[in-house]
């Protein structure tokens, strides 16, 4: 059986149901297919963190876009979404650290961003739970939510718009306007869209993608304990390096009184199982921060794959070795905060009409062996006018 | 009757109690007249499976909260509190 | 801090002390590891007020050079051949009680015999959170843990031959009881009972419970459908066939069946049998050197418990032949359990007990409407919750199993929620000597296969 559709999404985690949602919000005949639950990959396994970061310029744009974007439909999200304005607080141990806050809150005030130094005593009333530190840089605009039920959302927002969603249903294979699935069945579509995560190279096997595993570990509730997401400001050291294993403070707070403790990074690792000296190293490292967590309890812990880009972007667009294919995946630790973004991106770039910001340092054409092929979205544009709808 | 010198007393939400040797925290409660928990909703909650497995029985023993009383045996001078979970623990673990 | 052990045993139920104590008698250096204060598990927990065999068992224990670890938990096993465990707070500290509380330690052994026990199902249904509805099993450990039960009037209620034992205790500790309800009909439980002659210890017994609580109290085909009350227990809604009624009673002790605790298996790698740890005749799982003996095999109540301790200890020891010996009892006393559970399959009906707003998850409050829309146990967990708090599933998993046929994810450490520090230790380098005792600790030998 082939039906054609207008575009085919590949992964229902929170990247691939934000694109189908707003494919469908533009009128576009849309199908998302998952293997397994909606939100199930890394949109299960991840912090749920919303978080303007700056590592480049690029990614500032792209995630502080995109977070403006979720506090725009916060109040349409479902209470199981348990979006919260918990902010972020970037930390410092001491002043050369304290240096790189000051850095960084002149970066985010030119990107428009509100932030706040905090002094040491400053810091100590707002978190009197860490240890006596240097200070910190207060993001208010931050927050957290609950991923698997974000995705669940958007899904379900998407089927309202008309949309058709296959789950669980496996892609065996997928180009040239074609999906096949595991059941025999194909799909014919003028687009797929590719938003895999870390399985992208399944489908794809010359992407630049490798997974980077991640633990994680949540408690029992402890409400009021931590009221902001907790960074270190070596986080950025731990996610910008492209070969080591690392670990970096980072705690969450859920709307729940349930603290989520990380991060860890590691290459090479395609297995779920724990890995107890980097588990040791990440709580040790939490510890140095929150010197009481040790006595909390821990309920479970779990490891995640995030998909790791060499230049650390998101690849958003076409796919130039494929005219029907665009990729909206390599998110790495980002996914959640970038999915409305890169689906805004994404339906820009292949429908035309202007994107609310630069698209062209997340082109998948970067990486491709015939970059001259993908700067510019195919044809297909032309042949299907694009229906722009009011949202719903 | 009188009190054996091994009875042991402890309280309950403020409440002194007086129990005989190798009684559980949950025991405790439960003749204090409490409820061990309260539900993520709001309801009262006590001991269900009685062996450490369901966590209905948690209390705060001396601070620390979401202890399984079922499995733990008083002691003279516990202080318990029943309800939701506190922040004690780190309290008492932070440095000056 | 790691211990080093010929045998671990980790459970000091009926299994995991038969087990211990003839790993002992054999000569070998034991540990017994136990999550709750005192050995016994759920069917002995009461020390003094245990039946006379099951004190004939524990002195036997006491006599042996085992190092008794009790109110210490299991939590991973960090690499081959080592557990971790996680002490209870709160327990009686050793000796002097000289220097830092020790918390969480690392046990390293040659062969380990899991004797986890069991746990029991609970079904929802309106009312079933309220305090004092609690397991037959959960009743009953609250009583020997002190819970004063003279003059209460309690409704046991549920399947199977727990809710006899259960009932006869709780009379004997001067409880009222009102009835005892089970679910199976009296046509399968009479099916069943013609089975009984061939057990006449058995048939026994259960004539003996019957006679201390009333044969009038017994109902069959009988279950709990509401329970009533504000802020605890006040009244049951009991149902048989076409007939409903309310009885007013302080507790209701209430439980469907034995569910295995294979957990600790699971995480090993252990092969499993339609929810059981496989095992061979000498009680050996498809992990070398792990033995499983007692409920987690299959549930099989204190006898088979018992003789397949004895077998694991035994086969553990390296006594192949005297192992081999008791294999044919333990097989005979499997199919006279098998038959008993078959009589006492769940109800269908049981399935409707629960209201779109009757919780099943308690420790997320997630109700049976939301799960009604999940279509996997996966789905349900990350779209609702269920399952995702501090029980890591156990209460609701074996409900949603029952309820909707979900079977249950793989396992992933802490398999007990365990505090954030204990999950900081390092694997340890394998230590020689035990800090308080020197018996146990020495060198570790090959155990080589005796007659």
């Amino acid at each position: 059986m082939s039906t054609a559709h207008e575009v085919v999404v590949i992964g229902a985690g929170i990247v691939g149901a934000a694109c189908a949602r707003e494919f469908a919000v533009r009128g576009l005949k849309t199908v998302l297919v998952d293997a397994g639950v909606i939100g199930g990959g890394a949109t299960a396994a991840g912090m749920g963190h919303i978080v303007a970061m700056d590592d480049s310029p690029a990614q500032l744009a792209l995630t502080s876009y995109s977070q403006r974007l979720w506090r725009e439909l916060a109040p349409q999200l479902p209470d199981d979404v348990e979006f919260d304005m918990a902010g972020t607080l970037w930390i410092a141990a001491d002043d050369e650290e304290m240096g790189e806050v000051h850095r960084k809150h002149e970066v985010y005030a030119a990107a428009a961003i509100p932030t706040e130094i905090l002094s040491s005593a400053e810091l100590a009333r707002v978190e009197p739970h860490l240890r006596p530190l240097a200070g910190a840089l207060l993001v208010p605009g931050d927050a957290v939510l609950y991923p698997p039920c974000a995705a669940a959302y958007c899904t379900r927002e998407a089927l309202r718009l008309g949309a058709e969603i296959l789950a669980p249903k496996r892609v065996l294979s997928a180009g040239a306007g074609r999906v096949k699935l595991e059941d025999g069945s194909e799909l014919t579509a003028a687009r797929i869209v590719n938003a895999c995560g870390a399985d992208a190279t399944r489908l794809i096997p010359e992407l630049p993608i490798r997974k980077r595993r991640g633990h994680l570990v949540i408690t029992d509730r402890y409400p009021g304990m931590v009221r902001h997401q907790l960074v270190e400001l070596g986080y950025l050291k731990s996610a910008h390096s492209t070969t080591a294993d690392s670990v970096a403070f980072n705690v969450q707070p859920r709307r729940t009184g349930q603290l989520l403790i990380g991060s860890s990074r590691e290459f090479g690792a395609e297995h779920a199982d724990v890995n107890h000296s980097l588990l040791a190293g990440m709580i040790a490292r939490a510890q140095a921060y929150l010197p009481g967590i040790g006595e909390l309890q821990a309920i479970r812990v779990w490891t995640g794959f995030r998909a790791a880009t060499p230049d650390k972007l998101p690849l958003i667009g076409p796919w130039p070795e494929d005219e029907t294919m665009f990729l909206a995946t390599g998110h790495e630790g980002l996914g959640i905060t970038t999915s409305l973004g890169t689906a805004r991106v994404l339906a820009s770039t292949m429908l035309g009409g202007t994107a609310e910001i630069d698209a062209s340092p997340y082109l998948p054409s970067r990486y491709s062996k015939n970059p001259g092929n993908g700067t510019n979205a195919p044809d297909l544009k032309m042949e299907i006018p694009s229906r722009q709808q009011s949202h719903a | 009757m009188h009190e054996k010198k091994q009875d042991i007393s402890l309280t309950v939400n403020g409440a002194a109690v007086t129990v005989s040797p190798g009684t559980t925290v949950a025991a405790a409660v439960a003749m204090a007249g409490a409820a061990t928990r309260t539900s993520v909703s709001g309801e009262p909650r006590g001991p269900l499976c009685g062996m450490g497995i369901c966590f209905e029985c948690r209390v705060t023993i001396d601070g620390i909260p979401h202890q399984r009383s079922c499995q733990i045996l008083c002691a003279p001078g516990l202080a318990v509190t029943t309800g939701s979970g506190a922040v004690a623990p780190m309290e008492a673990a932070r440095t000056p | 801090m790691t211990e080093s052990f010929d045998i671990l045993v980790v459970g000091a139920g009926p299994a995991g002390i038969a087990a211990a104590v003839r790993a002992a008698e054999a000569g070998r250096s034991v540990a017994l590891l136990d999550d709750n204060p005192a050995a016994g598990g759920q069917i002995w927990r009461s020390g003094a007020h245990a039946p006379a065999h099951a004190r004939a068992w524990l002195a036997r224990l006491e006599s042996r050079d085992v190092l008794r670890k009790q109110g210490w938990r299991v939590i991973d096993c960090p690499e081959a051949g080592v557990v971790r465990a996680e002490r209870n707070p709160g327990q009686p500290l050793p000796g002097t009680g000289k220097g830092p509380i020790e918390q969480i330690a690392d046990f390293r052994y040659q062969r380990l015999i899991l004797a986890t026990g069991a746990r029991e199902r609970f079904l929802p249904f309106p009312g079933w959170t309220l305090p004092n509805v609690m397991g037959a099993g959960g009743l009953d450990a609250m009583v020997r843990g002190g819970l004063p039960i003279g003059g209460k009037r309690v409704v046991v209620a549920g399947t199977g031959p727990l809710l006899l034992a259960v009932a006869a205790h709780l009379a004997q500790r001067g409880a009222k009881i009102l009835a005892v309800c089970e679910q199976a009909s009296m046509g399968r439980l009479m099916s069943f009972g013609t089975r009984m002659l061939s057990e006449p210890g058995k048939l026994w017994q259960g004539l003996g419970y019957s006679l201390a609580i009333g044969p009038m109290r017994f109902k069959t085909g009988c279950w709990p459908v509401m329970a009533h009350g504000q802020d605890r227990l006040r009244a049951v809604t009991l149902r048989q066939g076409a007939k409903r009624w309310v009885i007013e009673c302080d507790y209701l002790a209430c439980g469907f069946h034995l569910v295995p605790n294979t957990e600790l298996a699971a995480l090993l790698g252990c092969r499993m049998q339609d929810g059981f740890v496989a095992t061979d005749g000498q009680m050996r799982t498809s992990v070398p050197n792990v033995f499983c003996a007692g409920e987690p095999t299959g549930i099989g109540g204190v006898d088979v418990s018992l003789l397949e301790g004895e077998i694991a200890g035994l086969a553990a020891a390296g006594r192949v032949d005297h192992a081999r010996e008791l294999a044919d009892k333990r097989h005979a006393r499997r199919g006279f359990v098998r038959a008993l559970r078959q009589a006492c399959a769940l109800d269908p009906q049981l399935r409707s007990l629960a209201a779109d707003d009757t919780l099943v998850c308690r420790c997320e409050d997630v109700g049976y409407g939301r799960l009604r829309e999940c279509s996997s146990w996966r789905e349900a967990k990350l779209h609702t919750r269920c399952g995702m708090g501090s029980c890591q599933g156990r209460i609701c998993g074996a409900a949603a199993e029952f309820l909707f046929g979900w079977g249950a994810e793989s396992i992933r450490p802490p398999i007990f929620p365990a505090r954030v520090a204990s999950l900081a230790m390092l694997p340890q380098q394998p230590a020689t000597v035990s800090g308080s005792r020197e018996a146990a600790g020495e060198v570790s030998h090959t155990i080589k296969e005796t007659a």
